[in-house]
């Protein structure tokens, strides 16, 4: 149990400074990296508890994917200089209230969380639906996902599709005049519309383009 | 002391699968410059060693000895840290890597979802090694190799899902013994054809090796690298390739199965017929890059994104149809 002890207080430790460090650290490509670890060392919370495939996906779909993208973004955008300008004007103290009543939000978000799982436990109602522990917890999440919860997965799969249609949508511009390779147009040629055999005359010469 | 003895007990296993695996890492180097050489008619390195077989250990070496120049305006700790962070990757997948039914080191329920986790994460390294360059090459080829390892890792994931359709578990040792009597790559080739190239292009072969194009980028984000970080990185990519050598053989070729189930071919150890294995997958990822030219950006984005997974997005909708018509769906 030392063991399992000390394992959960590094990672938990571990995810709490990195979470600070996204917001402290100066270097917004440092804080993306903070923003990984602090991933990373919840995904290992998760496989501690032995909820291995929630770990697996957390690694997979945050760090493997979502994050990569947001270091590439970040990356790109060159975030660092616009912010110092950004503290520097003076405009800076008009964003301070914004930010000070989403973060109030949030605490007493977090409150009424904690605070109604402390003592009310039952409107959480964790043991609805059966789960059984002689399966795998990838068994058991699948059947609980699939036939319980069906209608909400389905939904929120919507959701995500309805989202990234509409980001694309936002996006995407048509542009006139660009040379795109289309490999249907280039397979398909013949040697009829490629090739023409012309009689040359002296002096004359040949006109290519007309 | 019972506590420590588990604890060696562990580093020893431990050791006794990094060592093979670093010491068959530098052979492969070998094995990929002498087919990359017979294929165009010279002999490769021949010298040292009998056929050349110390040449990667006398570069190593050579490596060891060079002065590591950390550039002026890079950022030093990320610099240090993307290859000792590739590195690390390349060797931790092979915890789960079962080399027979029972010599696995971790035989842990969603292996596969582990080793495609980690494969996923190879890509920071790169980025990390391009961004701290701060330089302009290496940061094209870290940028590049972003876009294009995210890319390509869609498809192996849904590729892996068509297997994991037929087996019913996430356990490689089920993966595995699912296929005692069809291997995969039988009824499902022709995603083993994408997921091999799929694996070219997440390790940044040729001839997806735009990340180190050396015509464009001099080498892409080792560009700044020198000595033995250079090595490492060196390392972790062969490391690498040599493990999607080994998903590849695990997922299609029937891992440490022998090909025929009958007594002189059972006696072979399983050890041995998955090293087979992942030498003649090995052998193909070599031939490629002696034969085939480099793709263009655009026409990698567009194989990953338009070709490779809507077909292989329809490939697991006829696998799952075929399997829920005919009853087989693995129950358990």
């Amino acid at each position: 149990m030392i063991a399992h002890a000390i394992f959960f207080y590094t990672f938990s430790i571990i995810a709490v400074v990195s979470a600070i460090m996204v917001t402290a650290s100066k270097n917004t490509v440092h804080s993306v990296f903070f923003l990984i670890l602090d991933f990373i060392s919840i995904s290992c919370l998760f496989i501690m508890i032995g909820a291995e495939f929630l770990g697996m996906i957390m690694l997979i779909v945050y760090v493997g994917a979502v994050a990569v993208l947001f270091l590439f973004v970040v990356m790109m955008l060159n975030v660092a200089q616009q912010k110092n300008q950004w503290f520097a004007s003076k405009d800076s103290s008009k964003h301070i209230p914004v930010g000070l009543i989403i973060s109030t939000l949030i605490f007493f978000e977090i409150i009424i969380v904690i605070g109604g799982w402390k003592y009310k436990p039952e409107i959480f109602d964790i043991n609805n639906s059966i789960v059984q522990t002689s399966i795998s917890n990838t068994h058991s999440l699948g059947q609980i996902l699939y036939t319980d919860y069906i209608h909400v997965f389905q939904i929120s799969g919507m959701i995500l599709l309805v989202a990234m249609v509409g980001a694309i949508v936002l996006t995407f511009r048509q542009r006139s005049g660009v040379k795109r390779q289309s490999y249907i147009k280039q397979i398909s040629r013949e040697r009829a519309e490629g090739v023409e055999v012309l009689e040359v005359q002296s002096n004359k010469g040949v006109k290519i383009d007309d | 002391m019972e506590y420590l003895n588990i604890v060696f007990q562990e580093v020893y296993k431990i050791l006794f699968l990094l060592v093979p695996v670093l010491v068959s890492v530098a052979m492969i180097v070998w094995l990929d410059r002498r087919v990359w050489a017979f294929v165009q008619k010279r002999q490769g390195p021949n010298v040292v060693g009998p056929f050349g077989l110390l040449q990667s250990l006398a570069d190593a070496l050579k490596y060891i000895f060079k002065e590591i120049i950390i550039p002026s305006s890079s950022n030093k700790v990320i610099f240090i840290l993307a290859p000792i962070v590739t590195m690390t990757l390349a060797l931790i997948a092979w915890a789960v890597i079962p080399f027979s039914a029972t010599q696995v080191l971790a035989d842990i329920n969603v292996g596969i979802l582990y080793l495609f986790a980690v494969s996923s994460l190879g890509v920071y390294g790169i980025i990390m090694g391009g961004w701290a360059s701060n330089s302009k090459y290496p940061f094209l080829g870290a940028i590049r190799s972003a876009a294009q390892m995210v890319s390509y890792e869609v498809s192996i994931g849904v590729i892996i899902i068509n297997v994991l359709l037929c087996v019913g578990s996430l356990n490689l040792n089920d993966i595995v013994i699912a296929q005692q009597n069809l291997w995969f790559v039988i009824p499902l080739f022709p995603m083993f054809v994408i997921f091999f190239i799929s694996a070219l292009a997440e390790t940044n072969r040729p001839p997806f090796d735009l990340p180190e194009a050396e015509a464009e980028l001099v080498a892409g984000y080792q560009t700044e690298y020198s000595g033995m970080m250079y090595a490492m990185f060196w390392l972790g990519e062969y490391a690498n390739i040599l493990l999607m050598c080994a998903m590849g053989a695990i997922l299609f070729l029937g891992g440490w199965l022998s090909p025929i189930e009958i007594y002189p071919f059972t006696l072979v150890p399983g050890a041995i017929w998955l090293i087979l294995k992942i030498l003649l997958l090995f052998f193909l990822f070599a031939l490629v890059k002696a034969i085939v030219p480099r793709y263009r950006y655009d026409q990698l984005m567009r194989l990953g994104w338009k070709v490779f997974l809507p077909l292989s997005l329809i490939w697991v909708v006829l696998t799952a149809s075929y399997l829920f018509y005919f009853n087989l769906l693995p129950t358990n």
